[in-house]
C-alpha cells in the first residue's frame, strides 16, 4: 500500500493533519516514516509486528513501560522534546536491565505548530534512537485545536527483552549495599529553569538528556546482581531514594560532600532557595549494589561516556527504615524527604 | 558562579562548636546550673532553614535551644488576606502575579495554586518589575502583584511602584502586604509567657534598616542580640555572639553580618520604602493576632496602584483553625513537635497552619528535616560525640 511517499508542502499543521485524509496521510510520511526509517514503520499497518523467536534470543522476560512528555519549552540546551520522548522511555526500560528495542510514538499536536518544528523533533527522536539501538516502529498522530494542547505532546511507549538472571527491584537494597549515581546532578532540571527566561540567570548549564541503555549493559556486565536501579526524573535523587527506602524497608544515608553537583547548578539552586536533590535529571541513573561489587560497576561506569563522573554517593542500613538521611557538608544531618507538590523557589 | 563553601567549613564549624560548649559551661558554672535551657530566638525564616537544612541545632550543647521566630512573611500571613488574594484572582480581568512559595498558603476556601487550578489566571513571578512587565504587555488587563515581606521585599516593591507611576503604567497595582519587623519582635517581648535569653538578628531586614533599630532590644528589654547570615557558619558565630554575650553579662547589638549589613542601613532603599508606603494602625498576624503599626499600606499620593482601593477588597477576618497552635510556636511556647496536630492533621500535604506551608516555617522545616532523631545514624562521624539534641520524636 506505501505506493507513494506524500510529500507535505504545509508550513503549519491544521486540523485537516489529524483528520484521517490525505493530508495526515502525507504529515505521517513525510515527517515520520522519512525521519524513523525503518521498514516496520514503513509498512503503515496499524501495528508493528516482530517474531518472538528474535526476542527469546536476548532474555527470557519482557520488560513494558509508556510515558507521556509535555515540556515548556519545546527545545532547551542540551535537548528538546524529542530526544527526552526517546531516552526517558528508553530509560525506564533500561532501569530493569531490559535490552531497549521498540518503540511507539503518539504525537498530540496542538494546531498551528510549525511543521519545521515536527521535523527537527523527529529528527532528534531518531537521533537519540540510532544511539540507543532502538526503533520507533507505530504511531498515532492527533491535532487538536489551538488551545486544547501546548504545542506538542508526545506519549512513547517501549518494549525490550530481560537478560536471564537479571533481578533488578526497589525492594531488593539490603543494609551494607551502596548507592552509586552517573555523574552530575540536576542539569535538567536547572537547564530547563533558565530556558524559561523567567529568571535573569544566565548560564551554560546543558540538560543531560541521554539514553542509558548501553551504559547499563556495561554496568550489569561488571555486576549481574546490581539489586536496585532507577532514573532520576521528576523528583529527582531524593524522590528515588526515598522510594528505595520506602520499598526494600531500610533506611539510606547519603554524604553531601560524595554528591556530584556542578557549581552552576549550586549557585542557580542558591539564588532561588531550590534543592538539586530534587531537580530533574534525564540521563542520570541511582544504583544500588552489593558493597563487594561497587569498585568494579564504578570502574565500568567510568569507563563509559555516561559515567566518566560516576561516583559513589552512599549506603544502605537498616534503621530507621525508610528514611533518607544526609550527612550534610557542614557536620550535621538532615532527613532528605519526599518531595511536596512542586519546588517553589522562595521569596527572600 | 562561584560558590559559598568557605562560609561552610566543617573544620572552622568544629572549632566554634568547641568554643560554644566552652561559654555554656562557663554560664552553667557561673549560674550553679541552668533550670531551663537557654532560649535563642531566631527571628528569621532564612535562619530557621539554614538551621534544618545543615542541621545545627544538633552540633549545640542540650543546654541550648533555638525557638524559631516569626520572620517567615508567607507563614504569618493571616488566612483571611489569602482569602482576599484568591477573590482578586478569581476576578476575570485580573492577571494576579506572587512569589512562589505564597502559592500553597491555605485560605479558608482555597489557595492560590487552587485557584490557579480552577481557572484564575495566577502568574508566579520572582520579582515584582516581572509583575510590571506583564502589565505592559497586557494592556487590556489588571496586573495585581501580591506584595509580601518585611523590609527585605519593600523596597523593590516600592520601586516597583515607583516605575509604574513614572512610566504611567494605569493597570498595574500592588496588593500590600508588607510587614515590619520591629513592633512584632516587641510584641514578642512583651508576651507575658516569654522566656528568650537571646536573639540573633535578620540578616536581609537588616541589610536595609540597618542595626540601629534593635537597640531597645538591648537597652529596655535587657536581652543580647546578634545580626547574623545565612551560611551555617554565620549562624554559628551568631549563636556563639550571642552566648558570649550571656556569659559576660552583656546586652548589646552585635553584628556579625557586616560583610551585609552596614549600621544605618540603605539610605536608597529606605527612602524608597518612605516615599512610597505609611503605616498602618494595626496589622493581623496569623497565629500572633493584630499588632500595632505592623504593617504599612500604600500612600495616598500612589492611590492608583493600591489593589485595595482600586477593586473592593473584603478584608474579612477568619480565625486560624483552633487545633492549631502557630501562635505559641511563633513565640516559643512550645516546639513545632509539641503541637497537638504536628504530623497528623497538619502536614506539609495538608497543612492547617501557614507554618507548615513555607520550607522556612518552623513546623515544615521540623517536619521535613528533623522528624526523627538521626544522629544516632551518623553518630561515629558526629562533630561533638556524645552531644544528642533532646526531642524530635514522631
Amino acid at each position: 500500500m506505501n505506493d507513494r511517499i506524500g510529500r507535505l508542502r504545509d508550513v503549519t499543521i491544521n486540523l485537516a493533519h489529524g483528520g484521517g485524509g490525505r493530508a495526515m496521510r502525507d504529515l505521517i510520511e513525510d515527517v515520520f516514516v522519512t525521519a524513523f526509517d525503518n521498514p516496520a514503520l514503513a509498512a503503515l499497518e496499524d501495528q508493528a509486528v516482530f517474531p518472538l523467536a528474535d526476542l527469546a534470543r536476548l532474555g527470557d522476560r519482557l520488560a513494558f513501560t509508556t510515558d507521556s512528555y509535555v515540556v515548556d519549552p519545546l527545545f532547551f540546551p542540551g535537548g528538546d522534546i524529542g530526544t527526552l520522548a526517546v531516552s526517558g522511555t528508553v530509560n525506564d526500560l533500561a532501569m530493569s536491565g531490559a535490552k531497549p528495542l521498540f518503540l511507539s510514538c503518539g504525537m498530540v499536536i496542538e494546531e498551528g505548530l510549525a511543521v519545521d518544528i515536527l521535523r527537527r523533533v523527529a529528527a532528534s527522536m531518531q537521533r537519540v534512537a540510532i544511539d540507543a539501538g532502538v526503533s520507533i516502529v507505530t504511531g498515532d498522530t492527533k491535532v487538536v485545536e489551538r488551545g486544547c494542547a501546548d504545542k506538542l505532546f508526545i506519549n512513547t511507549a517501549g518494549v525490550g527483552v530481560v537478560p536471564p538472571g537479571v533481578n533488578i527491584s526497589a525492594r531488593r537494597a539490603q543494609p551494607g549495599d551502596v548507592v552509586i549515581v552517573n555523574g552530575f546532578l540536576g542539569d535538567h532540571g536547572a537547564a530547563i529553569l533558565v530556558a524559561r527566561k523567567q529568571l535573569a540567570l544566565q548560564s551554560d548549564i546543558e540538560s543531560d538528556c541521554a539514553p542509558l541503555g548501553s551504559l547499563v549493559d556495561a554496568m550489569l556486565d561488571a555486576c549481574k546482581d546490581i539489586h536496585c536501579m532507577r532514573d532520576a526524573t521528576r523528583g529527582g535523587v531524593a524522590t528515588v531514594l526515598n522510594e528505595f527506602a520506602v520499598s526494600s524497608g531500610v533506611a539510606i544515608r547519603i554524604q553531601e560532600n560524595a554528591l556530584p553537583i556542578r557549581e552552576e547548578v549550586k549557585g542557580a539552586c542558591e539564588i532561588l532557595g531550590l534543592d538539586p536533590l530534587y531537580l530533574a535529571n534525564e540521563g542520570k541513573l541511582v544504583a544500588i549494589v552489593p558493597a563487594h561489587a561497587a569498585s568494579s560497576v564504578l570502574a565500568a561506569m567510568h569507563a563509559h561516556p555516561a559515567g566518566t563522573r560516576a561516583a559513589v554517593i552512599g549506603e544502605v542500613v537498616a534503621q530507621p527504615a525508610g528514611i533518607v538521611v544526609l550527612h550534610t557538608v557542614f557536620g550535621g544531618q538532615r532527613i532528605v524527604d519526599m518531595l511536596t507538590g512542586e519546588q517553589l523557589p522562595r521569596i527572600c | 558562579m562561584k560558590y559559598v563553601d568557605e562560609f561552610r567549613d566543617p573544620e572552622k564549624a568544629r572549632t566554634l562548636t568547641r568554643e560554644i560548649h566552652r561559654l555554656v559551661d562557663r554560664i552553667v558554672r557561673d549560674r550553679g546550673g541552668l533550670k531551663r535551657p537557654l532560649q535563642i530566638m531566631e527571628v528569621c525564616g532564612g535562619h530557621t532553614h539554614s538551621i534544618f537544612r545543615y542541621g545545627i541545632h544538633q552540633m549545640l550543647p542540650p543546654e541550648v535551644e533555638f525557638v524559631h521566630g516569626p520572620g517567615c512573611p508567607v507563614c504569618v500571613l493571616p488566612m483571611g488576606r489569602v482569602d482576599d488574594c484568591v477573590a482578586l484572582a478569581e476576578r476575570p480581568e485580573v492577571i494576579f502575579t506572587t512569589f512562589g512559595d505564597a502559592m500553597r498558603v491555605p485560605g479558608s476556601r482555597k489557595s492560590l495554586l487552587k485557584a490557579k487550578a480552577d481557572g484564575a489566571d495566577v502568574r508566579m513571578v520572582y520579582s515584582p518589575l516581572d509583575a510590571l512587565a506583564i502589565a505592559r504587555a497586557n494592556p487590556h488587563r489588571e496586573v495585581i502583584f501580591f506584595g509580601l515581606g518585611f523590609e527585605t521585599t519593600m523596597p523593590s516593591t516600592a520601586m516597583t511602584v515607583l516605575e509604574a507611576h513614572a512610566q504611567r503604567i494605569n493597570n498595574f497595582s500592588l496588593f500590600c502586604n508588607h510587614i515590619t519587623i520591629i513592633p512584632t519582635i516587641k510584641a514578642i517581648l512583651d508576651s507575658p509567657d516569654l522566656h528568650l535569653d537571646g536573639f540573633l538578628g535578620p540578616g536581609h531586614v537588616s541589610m536595609v534598616i540597618g542595626t540601629r533599630p534593635y537597640r531597645f532590644i538591648a537597652e529596655h528589654y535587657r536581652r543580647p542580640i546578634t545580626v547574623a547570615g545565612f551560611e551555617p557558619l554565620d549562624v554559628l558565630q551568631s549563636v556563639w555572639m550571642v552566648l558570649r554575650q550571656i556569659a559576660e553579662g552583656r546586652c548589646e547589638v552585635e553584628n556579625q553580618y557586616g560583610r551585609i549589613v552596614p549600621e544605618d542601613g540603605n539610605a536608597q532603599a529606605l527612602s524608597a520604602i518612605e516615599q512610597v508606603f505609611e503605616l498602618r494602625e494595626f496589622f493581623e498576624w496569623r497565629g500572633l493576632g493584630s499588632i500595632d503599626h505592623s504593617g504599612v499600606r500604600i500612600r495616598e499620593r500612589f492611590a492608583a496602584y493600591d489593589a485595595e482601593r482600586k477593586f473592593p477588597v473584603a478584608n474579612l477576618k477568619i480565625a486560624d483553625p483552633k487545633s492549631c497552635q502557630c501562635g505559641e510556636v511563633l513565640k516559643g511556647v512550645i516546639k513545632p513537635q509539641q503541637c497537638k496536630v504536628f504530623g497528623t492533621a497538619c502536614t506539609p500535604e495538608t497543612p492547617l497552619g501557614s507554618l507548615m506551608v513555607s520550607s522556612e516555617g518552623a513546623c515544615a522545616a521540623h517536619y521535613r528535616y528533623a522528624r526523627i532523631d538521626t544522629s544516632a545514624l551518623f553518630a561515629h562521624k558526629a562533630v561533638t560525640p556524645g552531644v544528642v539534641h533532646p526531642g524530635a520524636g514522631a
